[in-house]
Order: structure tokens, then sequence, then C-alpha cells
């Protein structure tokens, strides 16, 4: 699953089951059914789970480019300072940042 | 959400949140119905009326029970206990309560119902105070839910009186 497909799936099991809670509540309270919200809102998350949880292929559609190999090998990783290594923030070429 | 595993734990963690949610609404609309019941005891007869050898009096009575405790039920309810208790006053204590009859109401069909029974429970006074004693009879209630908090109220029926002598 891509991050995309996670952010998505996420969201869908939100709403599917908010949605799935709202029309179970005013079903059972309309008719009168404890019972009968109990069996929707299990109905819902029977399906929530049937659409979230398996890897299907359409939380795969944004796959990552990642570089060809000989790309990367064209760029070496640069060597770290020992003294940078307290702090790998973005900026950590920066010397005024390295002497604190 | 990156793993199965990830994903179904979150999935049962915010269906049961939101299920707990429900009933805690649910029982929240509890108080939206205002029951109206209604009930009626007539003594018929009591049919004996004695001291104990132990010196507290005793005494059992046939009585009819007409109530209607349909409007108690809303879709949230399991059951309803139901109670009659005789209550009176005595020097020493200004409330007794003695429990004459009970029952569990199931379902809303078993809601208005008329019984016709004696004592249940046997009516025992704590000493010697019953004769000619003016009482009280309740039937108290307590409305079990599915979910969430129970609610309990009585109706008090008065003007009843005990006979002046043992029989």
């Amino acid at each position: 699953m891509d991050w995309q497909g996670q952010k998505l799936a996420e969201q869908l099991m939100q709403i599917l089951l908010l949605a799935f809670a709202v029309v179970a509540f005013a079903t059972g309270y309309i008719s009168g059914s404890f019972q009968m919200m109990v069996l929707i809102y299990a109905v819902g998350v029977v399906l929530t789970t049937l659409v979230t949880v398996p890897n299907w292929p359409f939380f795969n559609r944004h796959p990552l480019k990642w570089l060809d190999p000989s790309e990367a090998e064209k760029h070496p990783k640069p060597q770290e300072a020992v003294s940078a290594k307290k702090k790998p923030a973005k900026n950590s070429s920066t010397p005024t940042q390295e002497a604190s | 959400m990156h793993s199965l595993g990830f994903r179904v734990n979150a999935l049962l963690t915010l269906g049961v949140t939101v299920l707990a949610l429900m009933c805690v609404i649910a029982s929240l609309s509890d108080n939206l119905s205002v029951p109206s019941p209604s009930a009626n005891v007539q003594v018929l007869n009591f049919n004996w009326f004695q001291k104990q050898s132990e010196g507290n009096e005793e005494v059992s009575l046939t009585f009819k029970i007409a109530a209607d405790l349909q409007s108690m039920f809303t879709w949230n309810t399991k059951q309803v206990f139901v109670f009659l208790a005789a209550e009176y006053e005595t020097p020493k204590n200004s409330l007794n309560q003695v429990s004459l009859w009970d029952g569990i109401i199931p379902s809303k069909e078993h809601a208005k119902f008329l019984i016709h029974t004696t004592n249940k429970y046997r009516f025992v006074d704590q000493g010697s105070n019953l004769r000619g004693k003016e009482f009280n009879l309740t039937l108290h209630w307590h409305v079990m839910p599915k979910t969430g908090k129970m609610f309990a109220d009585k109706i008090a029926m008065t003007g009843y009186r005990m006979p002046k002598e043992y029989r």
C-alpha cells in the first residue's frame, strides 16, 4: 500500500464507520429496536473491514518512483562529519550550527 | 495504515469507540420519553391477622393489582422490576417498608396486567403496631435499560387500614 493508499484507507475507514453508525442509530431509534441498531452497525463494521483492511489494488495507484541504482551510484552519499552526528537536521552543513 | 495488522487495530479501535458512543446516546435518548404509568391496588381481604409467639404481628392479605406500565418501555429498555410495598409509620420508625409482592416485566406486551394474589412475602411487623394502623401501598419500579442509566420511581396509594382485632 502506497502513501496515498494509506491516507485513503484511513479516511474511508473513518467515514464508513461513522456513516454506518448514524444510519444504524437512526434506523434503530425510529423502528424502536436496539437489536436493529447493533445489527446494522455490525454489518457496517464487517463491510468496512472488507473495504479497508486488505491491500486492494486501488490503494496502490501512486507507487513511489525510486531512482535507478546506476543513477544513485553517480551521486554518492556525502560522508557525514563526526561532529554533525548530533544534529542530523536539514541545515546541518551550516558551520554556525555545528559550532553550537 | 502501513500494514494489515495496523489497519485491523485502527478499525477495531474506532469501531468500538463509535459503538460506545452510540450506547451513550441511546441511554441519553431515554430522557426524551416521559412515562405516565398508572396503578391501582385494591385490598380484597385480610385473611388472617395474628401475633407470633415472639410478639411480632403478622398479617396475610389478598389484593388485586391493576397497573399499566407500558409507557415505561422505550427502545432501550431491557426489563422492568416492580414491587409492591406496604409502608407505614410507627413510633419507633418514621418509615417501615414491607415488600408484599414483586415481579419482572420482560416486555411491553406484559406491562399492562391485572394480578389477583395473596402476599408473596410475609407481612410481619417488628413489634405490635399494626392493629387499626393506616398504611400505604406503594408500587415501586426500576427500569433496567439495555445500556446506560437505570431509572427508579414509585406510585404511592394511600388510605388502607388494618383490622382492629386479630383474626
